[in-house]
């Protein structure tokens, strides 16, 4: 037992002390003896003056103080003991708070996993904020990405310790015989460095490799990909691995359990920012455009500043480059978050959902601490014989109070441990819930001291919520009153305070468990809108796929030439109705192009700069799509180089900067190039179903030509039978050039809304298991009135009542009390709902229809539990039970 | 049963006073075990002072954690391993302490006892 090295000092002592008292008596006797005592009689005497030698040992201990370690040792071992003669309780009570206790360890650890510390192996997360630039006069959230030469000029500022640059990007490697789309990124040169990460092998990367286009091809791997791929290899440094069609140098390996910094995803290489053209955005040059904003950054503050006080000093820097490059940086800020609430990464995706599941899971645990102390309620009631006679043989109110507490520490310390494992468990399973496959993804939970601490704090405020109250009935005992109503005080009117307290257990219960099944109602409901919703193009017989060009090395009129002929294949297959390309599908991770825009007539005030993303599209996009026009015509093939620049913008736009005019003929400058407006098409959603709606428009990919171009194709096939077929039909043109994954427009969407999702999968686990142990605290209640009034009701059925008479008897006092405590949750409900915010999609929060189910399903679930008491009712015998 | 401990508690601290003082007290003479101290105090009070065991070792114990007395394992004259106490320096600044508080105390008990008795009514 792990106890005994604590009472190890005081055993030793102890045994000291009884050896002094020996010695003590030795000394009486002798000196007795001396003074001519017989013997025998000098050592009764000795024995006599000196008094209870237990009674002087257990004193002088007190006097040690830390007598209360052994009383809770004490304590410890009877209240196992105690646990232990009624396991069925035990394993009950246990089971109820690990689903509580173990719902909020894996909450707490993914909150700390993914929003709070979700960087393994980097130093001192705290002291890193997420950066963000900031769009004046733009709709909500109104941020965007960081230019290169932006970013760079924020290290001018005295608090910020280091500036790290990053963005997202993703190659082919080979593992064995699997090719596997896997993400890493391009870094600025003093990323491992600033992060506290040092390679195990190798080294990070060098200011020098910072600069120069695509003059740096060396790349830093992870160390899966390093034990996978090359089995481990001792000797990897300075060999070669192609990333993007260029052969790399390897220059180091990561260290296990590093997984860079993007929350969702474990990188597995990264290469210095100078590789961006070759890595991002097919070629172009970023680097040096201050307007070109690619760039997800971080900045390290110092130790002890504050995110307010660095905020300052950002903002500074913005105003000055919004004064000193007006062309670009105009109506610019910079903003900086901290982690969880990152705004370019899941996170904050992630965040709204894990902070619902939060309070999901401190309600399930009320709910599992109220059964819990029900419970208890019960087996005090069963025990008060043994409470009684320990009151009256003198154990003080205190120590029975402790006593019980402890029992209800012990339980809850079980729960804990096994919450932990529970938590452990759980803590991969938000990836499941992750809609991507393919890719390796990592979104954990972990376990560190810190949700140890929370869980064990967990684990102390529940003890004192399930088992103070029964505690504290308990102990108020009367004895005397106690002995003499022993035999009658089972009755209904027994100890009134404790049905009341149970009844109120209940009555939270009901109305909380009542909350939760709203609100999973709700979500559920809204993940049914998001399913159901039109993203302003069709998803219904639509399939996506890509092909990139540039990593195969093709030039743009090659490219054009190829992509000419694949969509005229395309275009043949048999049950293919259309086909179109375009430089981005929606609802995916790549950006839009985005470009300061001008209207004639269109004033915008003097400190913003209107910009808008745009499209470039193919020939039939719109229709292939299922965007509907509005006027005008959308690009055809006469569109390409040599004809005029043209544009369609959506509705959004029109009504922006035509206000009550007619868009179509008008000229729209984008970067000071001149388009004409051809057509008006519908607004669509681009990024996400919740967006909210922004000026968008289109231009024809053939006079904005892209190396990498998305296919979207209108059939009936199914993505499985595609891919082979588009698989051949590429590689009939170009055996080297491979399609992307060929997936439905459907899932597009789908991965888009992985927040809803998640929600939904967390509310409704939850909801069901806050009704289960909200049905089992009922049936604890109505069980025990049931059998307590067992005699009133036997005196009833003797006086003529009815079979009928006593089911309403028994089942209106269930039912009333879950229609108090539905009307009570009801009303939390209503006040509360409205924090799901965004979780709901075109259901309101005080939907009628969800509050009438859930208080369908809430009376069943009470029918049911107070039935099976009923029963028992009514299959007694009267006339026993009045005997008995 | 609360208030037995609290009488209970009550006599022990007003004894324990007193009896670190003597104890304290009869080791300026040099150090002793527990059974020799309460002969000692014993017989210095003429048989009217009957240290209970029961007292002794706590307050013994108590002294000892405070710092005041130091104790070791030796043999005694009758060739016994007894535990002895010894006043530590800090024992020997507590005892003058103590000590001039008694003296205060019995001083104005003394007073007030001697006073004549019109306070009384």
């Amino acid at each position: 037992m792990s106890s005994g090295w604590l009472f190890l000092g005081r055993a030793r002592r102890k045994r000291e002390l009884e050896e002094e008292i020996e010695a003590h008596l030795r000394e009486a006797v002798a000196d007795r003896v001396a003074r001519g005592e017989p013997v025998e009689e000098a050592v009764a005497n000795a024995r006599r003056e000196f008094g209870s030698a237990a009674l002087v040992s257990e004193e002088t201990r007190e006097a040690w103080g830390g007598l209360w370690l052994e009383h809770l040792f004490q304590d410890l071992a009877f209240g196992f003991r105690m646990l232990r003669r009624s396991p069925g309780f035990s394993i009950l009570a246990v089971l109820c708070l690990t689903v509580g206790i173990g719902g909020s360890a894996a909450v707490f650890s993914w909150i700390e996993g993914v929003l709070l510390r979700p960087f393994p192996l980097v130093a001192d997360q705290d002291r890193i904020f997420a950066v963000t630039g900031t769009i004046r006069g733009a709709p909500a959230p109104g941020l965007s990405a960081m230019s290169w030469p932006d970013l760079r000029d924020l290290k001018s500022c005295p608090r910020i310790e280091s500036v790290i640059a990053e963005k997202i990007t993703g190659t082919t490697l080979t593992y064995g015989d699997r090719a596997e789309r896997v993400p890493g990124s391009v870094v600025s040169s003093n990323y491992f460095e600033a992060l506290g990460v040092r390679p195990i092998l190798g080294r990070g990367f060098e200011p020098a490799e910072e600069t120069g286009r695509n003059a740096h091809p060396v790349t830093v791997i992870s160390y899966q990909a390093w034990k996978e791929r090359f089995g481990g290899d001792p000797a990897i440094l300075g060999k070669t691995q192609v990333l993007n069609n260029l052969p790399h140098t390897i220059v180091g390996v990561a260290p296990e359990g590093f997984y860079g910094t993007f929350v969702g995803y474990a990188f597995q290489f990264w290469v210095p920012l100078s590789m961006q053209p070759q890595h991002i955005d097919n070629g172009e040059d970023h680097l040096e455009d201050r307007g070109a904003r690619w760039i997800e950054g971080f900045v390290r503050v110092k130790p002890g500043v504050t995110r307010r006080q660095a905020q300052e000093e950002v903002s500074a820097v913005a105003a000055r480059l919004e004064k000193d490059y007006p062309a670009t940086d105009r109506g610019r800020g910079v903003r900086l978050f901290p982690l969880w609430q990152t705004p370019f990464n899941n996170a904050g995706a992630l965040l709204p959902t894990l902070a619902v599941a939060l309070v999901v899971v401190i309600s399930v645990l009320l709910i599992a601490c109220a059964n819990v102390g029900n419970l208890l309620l019960v087996r005090a009631f069963a025990r008060r014989k043994e409470m009684t006679v320990r009151v009256a043989i003198g154990a003080g109110r205190g120590r029975l109070v402790r006593q019980l507490l402890t029992e209800g520490l012990i339980l809850s310390i079980l729960a804990a441990a096994a919450g932990v494992a529970v938590a452990r468990v759980l803590r991969d399973s938000l990836v499941m819930l992750m809609p991507f496959r393919g890719v390796p993804l990592r979104v954990a939970g972990t376990l560190d001291w810190r949700v140890i601490a929370v869980c064990a704090g967990v684990c102390l405020v529940s003890t004192v919520l399930f088992a103070l109250v029964p505690a504290l009935l308990a102990s108020r005992i009367d004895v005397a009153g106690a002995l003499r109503a022993e035999t009658q005080a089972a009755g209904l009117g027994g100890p009134r305070g404790k049905l009341r307290v149970r009844t109120a257990f209940v009555l939270v219960q009901m109305s909380l468990s009542f909350v939760l099944l709203v609100g999973a109602g709700l979500v559920v409901r809204s993940l049914d809108g998001v399913r159901r919703a039109s993203p302003g193009f069709s998803t219904e017989g639509m399939l996506t796929t890509a092909v990139n060009l540039f990593t195969s090395g093709y030039d743009i009129p090659r490219a054009k030439n190829f992509e000419e002929a694949l969509i005229e294949r395309v275009r043949a297959i048999p049950r293919v109705d259309s086909a179109a390309l375009s430089r981005v599908t929606p609802f995916t991770y790549r950006t839009y192009s985005s470009a300061p825009i001008a209207v004639e007539g269109y004033v915008p005030p003097p400190d913003q700069q209107p910009s808008a993303d745009y499209n470039e599209i193919g020939p039939g996009y719109l229709s292939t799509m299922g965007i509907p026009l509005l006027s005008g015509r959308e690009f055809t093939r006469a569109d390409d180089e040599t004809a005029p620049p043209v544009a369609v913008v959506d509705e959004t736009m029109a009504a922006r900067y035509w206000p009550g005019q007619d868009p179509l003929g008008r000229v729209l400058q984008v970067k000071g190039k001149p388009l004409r407006v051809v057509g008006v098409a519908k607004a669509a959603a681009y990024n996400q179903l919740l967006e909210v709606p922004a000026p968008f428009f289109y231009v024809p990919l053939r006079q904005n030509f892209s190396l990498s171009a998305a296919l979207q194709i209108r059939t009936k096939l199914s993505p499985a039978a595609m891919a082979p077929i588009l698989a051949r039909e590429i590689h009939t043109l170009d055996a080297n050039v491979t399609p992307y994954e060929v997936i439905t427009m459907r899932e597009q969407v789908d991965r888009k809304s992985s927040s809803q999702r998640i929600a939904a999968a967390i509310l409704s686990v939850f909801g069901l298991l806050a009704l289960g142990l909200a049905a089992v605290g009922l049936y604890g209640v109505m069980a025990s009135v049931v059998s307590q009034s067992a005699r009133e009701l036997a005196i009833r059925t003797a006086l003529g009542a009815r079979t009928a008479d006593l089911l309403r008897h028994v089942l209106s006092h269930g039912l009333s009390l879950t229609a108090a405590g539905v009307a009570l949750g009801a009303a939390a409900a209503f006040a509360l709902t409205r924090l799901l915010g965004y979780l709901l999609y075109k259901v309101s929060p005080r939907d009628p229809g969800t509050f009438g189910l859930a208080i369908v399903v809430m009376a069943a679930a009470s029918l049911a539990a107070c039935l099976v008491p009923a029963r028992r009712v009514l299959r007694s015998d009267p006339a026993r039970e009045l005997r008995a | 049963m609360a208030p037995r401990k609290d009488a209970l508690a009550g006599r022990i601290e007003l004894l324990q006073g007193t009896l670190d003082l003597l104890i304290l007290q009869t080791l300026r003479w040099g150090k002793r075990h527990g059974y020799g101290i309460a002969q000692m105090i014993r017989s210095g009070s003429r048989d009217a002072l009957q240290v209970d065991t029961g007292s002794l070792y706590p307050a013994l114990h108590r002294l000892e954690r405070k710092g005041a007395i130091a104790a070791g394992w030796e043999m005694s004259e009758n060739n016994q391993r007894v535990r002895v106490y010894r006043l530590t320096a800090a024992g020997a600044k507590l005892l003058a302490r103590e000590k001039s508080k008694w003296e205060q105390l019995s001083e104005a008990i003394g007073g007030v006892l001697m006073a004549p008795a019109e306070g009384e009514s």
